[in-house]
């Protein structure tokens, strides 16, 4: 039972995070149709972004609180910024490329990113433990955890919620499901595309950040951390069906309690697994699991 | 089958070359070895991208050539270049060969999704497995030749250039094939392919395979060049990348392309890892960025703006 | 004029070239050595700059003729060194491209450096086979020296097996009633080498302490271990061996801390030293720390004249107390001197070889003698001690500690070190 309850804690911090980070990849993607590299990056600058941001207040007698508005301001900074350079200064001219040349120039993206953030924040490790050390840790099912990977879990839903509400509830959803599912009916509706497109990649961009920049009080942030990251959520996305917020919460939660389960119970399985799982649902559902409804073009 | 202006070139500019090794430095030697080895692999991606597809996972066929040597040096002390060569390049060309029948339905993304996904199984699995060398990798004895150990890596030097010079022949042989000319027009309606009466899903099923014996010969050769395998620098998603990047760099024109790209390649990366050591990452991606912008046929397709300038076209 | 200006450089060229030409043909007045060390990645900040800055340090001083008795000989046999500072990251496939470039395309006379022992067994068959004089300063594991016998490459310290050893033995000392163990350890040669050494040697000396069945080995750099360690704290041992080092051994001690996995289980930190004079108040009381020999806070009130220079200056220098890898880096540079003054500035890879084949010397803080792999691997003593944080002065201490004799700790020449363990460490003089 303790093993059990640990397991699905473990599992689902890790999915928390996935999620964030996976829900941004996936949106951009049912939007725009881009596989876009490059948002590993944006996660490894929400992380770094928050944890020198942190590490500078705390020095400078800030209370420890300030964390976690660091960590939204990091998000949304780093994603308007990133996200909007990117679209409007690259993208935007890719628009009527190949789908897989996008993903490559994505890639060349990346690698520019990846060392401006060293070129930027300098090699040395960032730990920003001072929000996870103001929230304490309790005793769960019989082990320490700290409460702060606890409200990840919170925090992923609640991103999984605004999504829902977003594209459910709102007109700008209703906006953006138009595009999702016919991108010609939606300009010639009078639908703005060009500005749909430049705040979604600014919206996944901004979820991107996110993701890195809570999780960043619980990590040592040092260089390459995007590079994991972006295949675990390529195959998060992969196994939920890409384009579909459900999807990128079922997928996450199935990879990330498979992870978990793994460390426990056979720890030299863990790598590998989470890719095995994304193989067989490509190979046998190559739409995912939970793949949005296409609709039938005549 | 030697006719054409390429393979007259591709002869021609491959003994030249082996003659200009043998007084040439050794670290130019060394960059021709790690550019022609990789150039290998990028001809079979090259095949592909033709069709229009892009692998993101080729990382999986150079490192199961890669490994294949390091495990039958490891196991069995097979040191010959000839037999290393060839166990890679058939262990990654089955693997291909086999997965091929399902890789072949596949297109766009999904495909080069699946290849990631396959490179990354095999990247999880070396990394975990001790007796597969985990993050460490193998490293590899000294190749010998007929039994005999060189004293130096220039005969090794000729063996790969004469490697890629016989594989650049017979891909550019292949690519006159009807079969090999079914490139564009795969990309552009399979349906009307299927009609004219040829079956696209052999089509491309071959290329795969092609591509997967190449990447494997490539993965040997660059094994026994380095004289070292790791998963980091062999298997992992961004060796995959590095390849597409090679492959985009060279251009799609012409079987000679990815053997000039190749070498440029090795060139900026030693002169960016020299001169800015923590910004090398970011040079290449602004390269890959300015070529996918403003130079989408490559290289090469550079070179025969130039040419056909001095001829006065 | 212009003829006038013209023979008189000409006259200048001419005996310019003809005292080169002398200064080569007698000694060389300038050597290259490169020191390769993580300048990037988590590795970097704790472990590859303090070991580049003690490199530096030490290079710096003896180019100045500067460093205490007996090594105030100016130079490297008298010639002066230029320290070419190279990036050790990126995996050894890439240090090995990038090692056939230092000696072949850039033609450095000496490598020394090396932090990783996958860079370090990646590189030794190549140092082989190109010829060239190395020695690794930091990286540890004994499989380097018990494959293959070596020409041209040495180490100038003691490896894994003496770390895990001494570790093993400490706990027989502090904690007799030990009832099982568990491990956390990178997958890679490091990390398998220490778990298994430490391991092995527990089985001998405590067989009534069972190992823990699910022992982990994630990827090194992963820098992220919540479920690891909530495996490690569901687990019944009492203790924990990590050989955890740099980035991921900060990152293991900051989560683990906030999950109070510390207060649970008694951690055992073989590399744990460079996070000593790091983590300040952060660092958890009552660790076993060891820092990979008598080097770093364990050796930092030695009074002998050489480790006082080399605390004081470096202090002087970098603004804080040198830690484990800036004494490693020092010694193996100290190590090229003493080889460079023996056979000359413009030795044969050979003849360095030669010079430093089997011989003992004083370092900074401890006696170092290259007595195993055939002379070319070091043999010192080991030590551990309790980590404490001293409110007073407001900074860790290490109490309790206690130093083992090389011999004690590893294999005699020619027994591998996993079959000596194995059959009951024979032969060890304690």
């Amino acid at each position: 039972m303790e093993t059990f309850l640990t397991i699905l804690l473990d599992g689902l911090q890790f999915s928390s995070y996935l999620f964030i980070v996976s829900a941004g990849l996936t949106i951009i993607f049912g939007v725009m149709k881009i596989l876009n590299v490059a948002h590993g990056s944006f996660y490894a600058w929400g992380a770094y972004t928050a944890a020198f941001f942190i590490g500078k207040f705390s020095d400078m007698g800030m209370p420890d609180a300030m964390g976690f508005l660091i960590i939204i301001a990091a998000a949304i900074v780093v994603g308007l910024i990133l996200g909007f350079v990117i679209e409007q200064g690259i993208l935007k001219y890719m628009y009527h490329r190949d789908e897989v040349l996008i993903v490559l120039a994505t890639f060349g993206l990346f690698l520019v990113l990846e060392d401006i953030i060293l070129i930027a924040f300098g090699t040395d490790p960032y730990f920003a433990y001072q929000p996870m050390a103001l929230l304490d840790s309790v005793e769960l099912g019989g082990i320490i955890r700290d409460v702060y990977g606890l409200t990840l879990i919170a925090v992923a839903a609640l991103v999984a919620l605004g999504c829902w509400y977003l594209l459910n509830k709102t007109k700008w959803g209703t906006l953006l499901k138009a595009v999702i599912y016919d991108r010609e009916m939606g300009i010639s509706m009078g639908i703005n595309v060009p500005l749909v497109y430049t705040l979604t990649f600014i919206g996944g961009a901004i979820l991107g950040g996110l993701g890195g920049a809570y999780i960043a009080p619980t990590i040592s942030v040092a260089p390459g951390l995007g590079t994991e990251v972006i295949v675990l959520s390529f195959a998060v996305v992969v196994v939920g069906g890409m384009g579909s917020i459900a999807g990128a919460a079922i997928g996450s939660i199935i990879i990330g309690i498979l992870r978990a389960l793994a460390v426990h119970e056979l720890p030299q399985v863990e790598l590998f697994v989470v890719f095995a799982v994304m193989a067989v649902v490509l190979v046998f559902r190559p739409e995912g699991l939970f793949a949005p409804a296409k609709p039938r073009k005549i | 089958m030697l006719e054409d202006k390429t393979s007259k070139f591709v002869l021609f500019g491959g003994v030249l070359i082996i003659l200009a090794g043998a007084f040439a430095p050794n670290w130019i030697v060394n960059q021709f070895m790690f550019g022609f080895s990789r150039a290998l692999a990028i001809v079979g991606l090259m095949v592909l991208w033709r069709t229009g597809l892009v692998s993101f996972g080729h990382a999986f066929y150079f490192g199961l050539g890669a490994y294949a040597v390091a495990i039958l040096d490891i196991q069995l002390g097979v040191t010959d270049v000839f037999l290393r060569l060839l166990a890679g390049a058939l262990v990654a060309g089955l693997a291909g060969f086999l997965l091929g029948f399902i890789l072949r339905n596949y297109r766009d993304i999904f495909f080069a999704m699946l290849n990631t996904a396959i490179s990354m199984v095999l990247f999880g699995i070396v990394v975990k497995t001790e007796s597969l060398g985990s993050t460490d990798g193998f490293a590899i004895s000294m190749s010998t030749i007929f039994g005999l150990a060189p004293e130096t890596k220039y005969p090794l030097f000729v063996i790969i250039t004469s490697v890629g010079v016989i594989a650049a022949l017979l891909v550019n042989y292949y690519l006159k094939t009807t079969y090999g000319r079914l490139t564009t027009a795969i990309r552009d309606n399979e349906i009307r392919v299927e009609y004219l009466g040829f079956s696209v899903a052999h089509a491309i099923h071959l290329k795969y395979t092609i591509s997967t014996i190449l990447a494997g010969g490539a993965g040997a050769l660059m094994a026994m060049s380095l004289g070292q395998v790791d998963p980091e620098s062999m298997i992992n998603w961004t060796v995959s990348g590095e390849l597409v990047f090679v492959t985009i760099l060279s251009g799609p024109g012409n079987v000679i392309a990815p053997f000039i790209g190749s070498l440029v390649f090795e060139v900026l990366r030693t002169y960016a890892f020299e001169l800015a050591p923590q910004a090398w990452q970011l040079i290449m991606g602004a390269t890959f960025l300015t070529i996918i912008f403003f130079l989408p046929g490559g290289i090469w397709s550079l070179l025969e703006k130039l040419g056909g300038r001095k001829n006065g076209k | 004029m212009k003829h006038n200006y013209l023979a008189r450089a000409v006259g200048l060229a001419a005996i310019s070239a003809m005292t080169l030409g002398a200064g080569s043909a007698l000694a060389k007045d300038a050597i290259t050595i490169a020191v390769p060390s993580f300048l990037t990645g988590g590795a970097a900040g704790p472990f590859g700059i303090p070991a580049m800055n003690g490199a530096k340090m030490v290079a710096d001083a003896i180019n100045a003729g500067k460093l205490p008795a007996p090594y105030d000989s100016k130079g490297f046999g008298g010639a002066t060194a230029t320290i070419e500072a190279i990036d050790e990251g990126g995996g050894a496939t890439k240090q090995v491209a990038e090692y056939r470039n230092l000696v072949e395309k850039r033609g450095v006379d000496a490598v020394v450096g090396y932090i990783s022992s996958g860079n370090c067994q990646a590189l030794a068959p190549i140092a082989e086979e190109l010829k060239q004089f190395t020695i690794f300063a930091t990286c540890g594991t004994p499989r380097i020296f018990e494959e293959a016998p070596r020409k041209y490459v040495f180490r100038t310290m003691g490896h894994a097996t003496a770390d895990n050893v001494a570790a093993a033995m400490y706990v027989k000392e502090k904690y007799p009633d030990l009832k099982g163990y568990t491990g956390i350890n990178q997958n890679y040669a490091w990390g398998q080498d220490s778990w298994r050494d430490f391991d092995l040697t527990l089985k001998q000396i405590m067989p009534n302490s069972m190992a823990s069945d699910k022992t982990q080995f994630p990827k090194i750099f992963a820098g992220q271990y919540g479920s690891e360690i909530s495996a490690m704290s569901l687990d019944k041992a009492d203790l924990i061996h990590t050989s955890f080092w740099g980035g991921d051994l900060e990152a293991f001690i900051f989560q683990g801390n906030a999950r109070g996995l510390f207060k649970k289980k008694i951690g055992v930190f073989t590399v744990g030293g460079t996070a000593a004079y790091r983590l300040g108040k952060k660092l958890p009381d009552g660790l076993v720390l060891g820092a990979r020999g008598p080097y770093g806070i364990l050796v930092r009130d030695r009074d002998s004249a050489l480790n006082q220079w080399f605390v004081n200056t470096y202090k002087n220098l970098y603004g804080t107390y040198p830690s484990g890898p800036a004494y490693q880096y020092g010694q193996a540079i100290l190590a090229a001197k003493i080889a460079y003054d023996k056979a000359g500035s413009d030795a044969s890879d050979e003849a360095l070889g030669d010079a430093l084949r089997g011989i003992t010397f004083e370092s900074f803080s401890t006696t170092v003698e290259m007595s195993l792999g055939g002379g070319h691997q070091a043999v010192t003593e080991n030590g551990y001690g309790i980590t404490k944080y001293d409110d007073e002065n407001g900074e860790n201490v290490v109490t309790d500690v206690k130093f083992y004799p090389g011999s004690c700790i590893m294999p005699p020449e020619g027994v591998n070190s996993v079959d000596w363990i194995k059959g009951g460490m024979k032969g060890a003089k304690c």
